[in-house]
């Protein structure tokens, strides 16, 4: 077993460190306070390949790995929370599905422009009556004639308003299932201007702010027949699918908080002082780092082996599962003892771990809660 | 057209320096970068690339490790990397540099040579003319823009308090200022290829029409009397007092320090 990065890896590394520091970090504490969009910084991700990562080049993509990938939006995350779930949530959610469940035809219409970041990405699965309990759905899609017909709407959705192309989960209908009536969940391909598309109001959030939250609705939404993505009646399939590698983006943007938390932290306790000596030298402080910072190291094995399985395995729940549930808990400890070796600075908005702590707590809640995450290992362990 | 990008890793000055006992630079002890003014070259040539279809060679002299600065270059968008090393040319200064490079070079076909105007860890602002002048072609320094124009390079070469507009026929040096452009970032992509790619090795063996008596330290015309890492000059003082007050303190502290 060797845990040493390889070269392309590392390089990689050094690309997306050097971005982050250089075009997303000085904009981070704005992008927070004024709840903005970084648009221009998705412009210059997208010219540099970010948005297509992991898809193969015949697809417009960089064609790199799942771990390079993670590796980027970790990186992001150090810097800024937003920033690190905008490349997540259209690689993962979006791009992802495409590529596995697409046409050729899709792939070329959709995943192309998406993986050039020419088109910005979002998935909808989530209702104000389904969250945990994604089967709970009630959007609909009905056939009629050559389109489908899309009613309801989707609420707490990623890159909501910015996105170009969504992947929206509806019932088509209703199947027998082992003796019962059970609701039959189809995956569709939306674009933005389709009429009977609109949005809701923008979500104001404790964390990620910048991050363009919005319900999604749709009234009489008709969308041609082929944007039905996958067959019919495995949606939820899809989904599922869909968000184990959704978690692994998620996993990887809590590993960023943390180690972005740690290294701030441990700069300022070099320079912070009192009783007349840095704080970092009093055996607290010390004691803290290195349990953050042992945390932060476990958190990035899962993460990177999760990531790793998803380029090796054709089943990674289980590794996506317990990545992000382990990064997520790290994130939200290590963010909150960041906070308190920062003392009263660490409670003040110009301090970037007061930023980290709100972005963090997120984690712990989208692409399926922490809940949801032991019941997916520990619904592997008793199976 | 063919363009050959000279590039050259230096030590990264956030990292600490660390000498050799001769004095020279521990090279192998030392975090790395691509120097500041050669990555403004070679985004000139991939810029120049872009708008004619130019090939791009990077090539650099150095330690095995010097191949970093090559990949980095390659996953930038250059199409091939030349990576010179040899134990008998360690040690080099500006003349058993050039010397080499030259030496290099001349297997080459190019339409230009872009080199950095100077190495941060040098700062000599020698080495690219030098190649000129071993391959006998033009030279025009300290580029702040370049543009190609049929067989002819025009370049805007930076003084002072103004620019020179000069024309030169192609093969020509030019050397790049870092305030040239900014350069590109690499593309995750571009990474991957770039280690896909083989890079070229030569040694002394592989260097046309030169002597060994120009190469390495031993043909080092430059002898290094010592070198330190720079001194950290202390806290200093500060007062605060009313201007005349302030002069003559001023002068005071001046004439004990025997500065007048």
């Amino acid at each position: 077993m060797d845990f040493t990065l390889s070269k392309k890896h590392e390089m990689a590394r050094t690309l997306f460190r050097d971005f982050a520091q250089n075009e997303v970090k000085p904009l981070a504490q704005d992008v927070d306070e004024t709840e903005t969009f970084p648009r221009e910084t998705v412009d210059k991700m997208a010219k540099l390949g970010f948005l297509g990562i992991p898809i193969p080049k015949e697809y417009g993509g960089q064609g790199c790995d799942p771990l390079t990938y993670t590796m980027c939006v970790e990186e992001l995350s150090k810097v800024c929370g937003t920033t690190g779930v905008i490349v997540s949530a259209h690689t993962s959610l979006c791009c992802d599905p495409i590529q596995t469940y697409g046409t050729e035809e899709q792939k070329q219409k959709y995943l192309v422009p998406l993986a050039k970041g020419e088109k910005l990405g979002a998935f909808g699965l989530t209702e104000p009556g389904a969250g945990t309990d994604a089967q709970g759905q009630q959007t609909k899609a009905v056939l009629d004639g050559d389109e489908w017909v899309l009613n309801g709407s989707k609420c707490f959705i990623t890159n909501g308003k910015e996105a170009d192309i969504y992947i929206v989960i509806a019932i088509t209908g209703m199947v027998e299932k082992r003796g019962r009536m059970t609701k039959e969940i189809s995956a569709f391909i939306v674009e933005k201007g389709t009429p009977g598309f609109t949005f809701g109001t923008k979500e104001k959030k404790m964390g990620i702010r910048g991050s363009s939250t919005y319900e999604l609705i749709f009234t009489d939404c008709r969308i041609p027949k082929e944007n039905l993505l996958g067959a019919k009646g495995k949606g939820f399939g899809i989904a599922m699918h869909t968000l184990d590698g959704g978690r692994i983006g998620i996993a990887a943007q809590a590993l960023g908080l943390a180690e972005g938390a740690l290294e701030t932290t441990i700069e300022y306790v070099k320079e912070r002082k009192q009783f007349g000596r840095a704080i970092g030298a009093f055996q607290n402080t010390q004691f803290q780092l290195a349990d953050m910072a042992t945390r932060v190291e476990a958190a990035k094995l899962l993460v990177y082996k999760a990531a790793m399985a998803k380029a090796t395995q054709k089943t990674y729940s289980v590794e996506a599962a317990q990545a992000k549930l382990y990064a997520a808990e790290v994130a939200m400890e290590v963010t909150t003892k960041a906070v308190q070796l920062h003392g009263g600075y660490g409670y003040i908005r110009e301090y970037d771990v007061e930023r980290m702590m709100r972005d963090a707590k997120i984690t712990e809640i989208y692409e399926g809660t922490s809940e949801v995450q032991r019941m997916v290992i520990s619904g592997s362990l008793l199976k | 057209m063919k363009i050959v990008v000279c590039v050259k890793q230096v030590p990264d000055t956030k990292g600490g320096v660390k000498f050799n006992p001769d004095g020279t630079l521990d090279r192998g002890a030392m975090l790395t970068i691509m120097n500041p003014d050669d990555k403004a070259g070679l985004e000139a040539a991939l810029r120049l690339k872009d708008q004619y279809g130019a090939e791009v060679t990077v090539l650099t002299m150095g330690l095995p490790k010097a191949e970093d600065v090559l990949r980095e270059a390659m996953a930038m968008g250059a199409d091939n990397g030349i990576l010179v090393t040899d134990r008998v040319l360690g040690g080099a200064d500006t003349w058993a540099t050039s010397t080499t490079l030259a030496g290099a070079i001349r297997n080459l076909e190019y339409d230009l040579i872009i080199t950095g105007r100077q190495a941060i860890d040098g700062d000599t602002a020698q080495v690219g003319p030098q190649i000129s002048e071993h391959l006998g072609i033009p030279v025009i320094s300290y580029a702040q823009d370049i543009k190609v124009e049929g067989d002819s390079v025009i370049v805007e070469r930076q003084y002072e308090d103004r620019y020179h507009v000069v024309k030169a026929k192609m093969p020509c040096l030019v050397t790049a200022l870092a305030e040239l452009n900014e350069p590109r970032y690499m593309t995750p992509g571009g990474i991957f290829d770039s280690l896909e790619k083989e890079i070229t090795v030569w040694g002394r063996a592989n260097l046309v029409d030169v002597d060994d008596s120009n190469l390495g330290l031993a043909g080092s015309p430059t002898k290094i009397a010592k070198a330190s890492d720079k001194v950290r000059k202390g806290t200093g003082e500060k007062v605060t007092l009313d201007p005349e007050e302030a002069v003559s303190y001023l002068m005071n502290k001046l004439t004990e320090k025997h500065v007048i």
